[in-house]
């Protein structure tokens, strides 16, 4: 029997009973669409976060207070508990590492912003005129803070775009006066709107320089301070100088937490990877089953066809030309199935990404061809056992059966 | 050397405690373009006599050789093979698949054999013809009358030209008439050298081979063969 005319026989007594191959084969898309679209959902998930992060820039540090100890203790973490303020000044000495160009203190603080009978809450931002640059930000009318000593608490302020129209309608803001809770403070600017982002989103804020932030909130702590180092291979060796400068100034302490846009990228990268490997296995279990499906709707096949068998073997057929009917037939199921499973998984990631344009669930290639293998192989390792039954039935008995 | 040689063929049957003697101590032998009948009552060992000499069934004791060769001693896909080239089977329900043409059906033995397709549709095609199925090559075993479905089944028997045809009462599904189609078929294969081995109940049937095995009770009762010259008017 040529390889063709098993392939032919196969298919005609797999379209000989369209009920049966109908729901094999949707068993089996159902299996291999899930693991398109999971993995599509998860890979998208990661893929969306990661370039959240990315959007933060390549070469920044974020330095915050306290230490996160991952790699053992030190004998610092035996000898305080609370960690000493992140303040100004120390701003202002990492600005002096050779490696870092732009230091960006911020304080934050919650308060009310009122003009002309209007009020509303906001989030309060103090920072320097260096931070619109570090983050990549746009000013749409005006300008940012002006560049000036980091302890000078200028009455100015810039508010986030939709502030600007709930505030102001189509009115000018820049140069109106505003009162953010005892403080009365001059629009310099307006920032553009930022769209989508991770973490802080800049159309709802109200940005202040840094040492009016802290007079307003009556504090001389920071939230963090936001490093820009010149290049993204200075990262490691400006890490160091700064953790030195921060040793220095903290009596011998490192009590800070350095963080980078690649190590925050590495973990979410991982724990998202991992959390799309988990659903891919998830799915996997529904391919299982459906294997499983592959197996009883192949062992009925033999039932059903028992008599046929037996006339097979009495025209010569030996039992390798049985199992391989059967088996081939077993792997076309799995493979109309995988293939339609594949269209549909396409179609669901496509739906995806219609409902949630933010989500770019494309689904990973290595699941894609991981599905259809394992698709292939569950149809053929179940497909395996009807087969064998198939070519070992007895010719007698199996004529005798109609 | 006779074409097939039964020497002390035994074949029980084992259903639980109990024990069916099908064949016992059977010996028989049959030279090539011989036609034989086989008869006797139901139960007495026919069908399993058939499947033994077919290679479908083997024998619980005794020897069967085939063309000189020791058969029962073969492998199953050894046994395959023999039956793919020398052996064809006719049935009482015709056992053919329901899926495929006349003409499919009648091609698969070349298809197990792996005959190439051109050659494949020349010897079908030529089969359909002989068996004055040319009409009906397309259609489906469903869209054929009983005397067609035999013929087909017929046509895919003698396609591979084996050298003995095992029919177990190829005529039981039909009405007399066609039956006695089917009958005159055989005969004339028979007729052109294949050894023919006919399982009937029909004593007039019977009556028309040369040879006649009369099995009772699992054993063979009687061996009767007409003398050549005195061929029946009826033949
Ligand atoms: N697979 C089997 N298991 C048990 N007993 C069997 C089996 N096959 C046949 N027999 C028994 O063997 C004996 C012979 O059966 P066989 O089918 O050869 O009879 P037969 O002569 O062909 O009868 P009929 O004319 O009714 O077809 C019977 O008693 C039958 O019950
Ligand atoms: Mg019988």
């Amino acid at each position: 029997m040529t390889p063709a005319d098993t392939l032919r026989f196969a298919s005609r007594a797999a379209l000989a009973y369209p009920v049966r191959t109908a729901l094999m084969v949707l068993a089996m898309a159902i299996g291999v669409a899930a693991v398109v679209v999971l993995t599509a959902l998860g890979d998208g998930a990661r893929r969306y976060v990661v370039g959240q992060f990315a959007s933060l820039g390549a070469n920044l540090v974020i330095v915050l207070p306290g230490r996160n100890e991952t790699g053992g203790v030190n004998a610092g973490s035996f000898v305080t508990s609370t960690p000493r303020d992140l303040t100004v000044a120390d701003a202002s000495a990492l600005l002096r590492a050779p490696l870092v160009t732009r230091v960006a203190p911020l304080s934050l603080g919650n308060s009310e912003i009122s003009v002309g009978g209007k009020l509303r809450e906001v989030l309060v931002l103090g920072t320097t005129a260096d931070y619109v640059d570090i983050r990549n930000y746009r000013v749409a009318a005006g300008q940012f803070l002006p560049r000036e000593d980091l302890g000078r608490a200028a009455a100015v302020a810039v508010i986030g775009d939709t502030l600007r129209r709930e505030l102001f309608g189509n009115e000018p803001a820049v140069g109106r006066m505003v009162r953010i809770g005892d403080h009365r403070l001059r629009l310099v600017g307006v920032m553009a709107p930022s769209g989508q982002g991770l973490g802080m989103n800049t159309d709802e804020i109200v940005i202040v320089p840094v040492a009016t932030a802290q007079a307003m909130f009556n504090t001389n702590t920071l939230f963090r301070i936001m490093v820009e180092v010149r290049s993204r291979e200075a990262i490691v060796p400006a890490q160091r100088e700064m953790e030195k400068i921060m040793r220095a100034r903290h009596e011998g302490e490192l009590d800070v937490t350095l963080i980078t846009q690649d190590a925050v990228l590495g973990t979410f990268d991982r724990i998202l990877g991992a959390l799309t490997l988990a659903v891919a296995g998830i799915a996997a279990i529904s391919l299982a089953v459906a294997g499983i499906l592959v197996m009883n709707v192949m062992l009925v096949a033999v039932t059903q066809r028992t008599g046929e068998i037996g006339l097979l073997k009495a025209l010569g057929a030996s039992g390798r030309h049985i199992r391989l009917a059967f088996l081939t037939e077993a792997a076309l199921l799995s493979l109309a199935g995988a293939f339609v499973g594949f269209a549909l998984g396409h179609l669901g990631a496509w739906g995806i990404r219609l409902t949630w344009p933010v989500l770019p669930a494309w689904p990973p290639q290595w699941a894609v061809i991981a599905a259809l293998g394992t698709a292939l192989t569950t149809g053929l390792l179940f497909g395996v056992m009807p087969a064998r039954r198939a070519a070992r039935l007895d010719p007698v008995q199996a004529l005798m059966k109609r | 050397m006779a074409q097939i040689e039964l020497s002390g063929i035994e074949r029980i049957f084992r259903l639980g405690d109990s024990e069916v003697h099908a064949l016992r101590d059977l010996s028989v032998s049959i030279e090539a373009g011989e036609y034989v009948a086989v008869m006797g009552p139901s139960g007495s060992g026919k069908s399993t006599l058939l499947n033994l000499l077919g290679l479908l069934d083997r024998p619980d004791a005794g020897h069967y050789r085939l063309e000189g060769r020791d058969v029962t001693t073969l492998s199953a896909d050894e046994q395959a093979e023999v039956r793919r080239a020398r052996i064809g089977f006719v049935f009482q329900s015709f056992h053919l698949v329901p899926r495929l043409t006349a003409a499919e059906n009648i091609g698969l033995p070349l298809m197990l054999a792996g005959v190439a397709p051109p050659e494949r549709a020349a010897r079908v095609a030529r089969a359909l013809k002989d068996f004055g199925l040319e009409t009906r090559a397309g259609h489906r075993p469903e869209e054929l009358s009983g005397g067609q479905r035999q013929r087909v089944a017929i046509a895919r028997a003698t396609i591979m030209r084996p050298a003995m045809l095992l029919a177990d009462e190829p005529t039981g599904n039909l009405d007399r008439a066609t039956g006695q189609e089917v009958t005159a078929l055989l005969e004339a294969l028979n007729a052109g050298g294949t050894t023919l081995i006919v399982v009937t109940h029909d004593p007039s049937m019977g009556a028309r081979a040369r040879r006649q095995l009369l099995m009772e009770d699992g054993a063979l009762r009687q061996d009767v063969r007409r003398p050549e010259s005195a061929t029946p008017a009826t033949g």
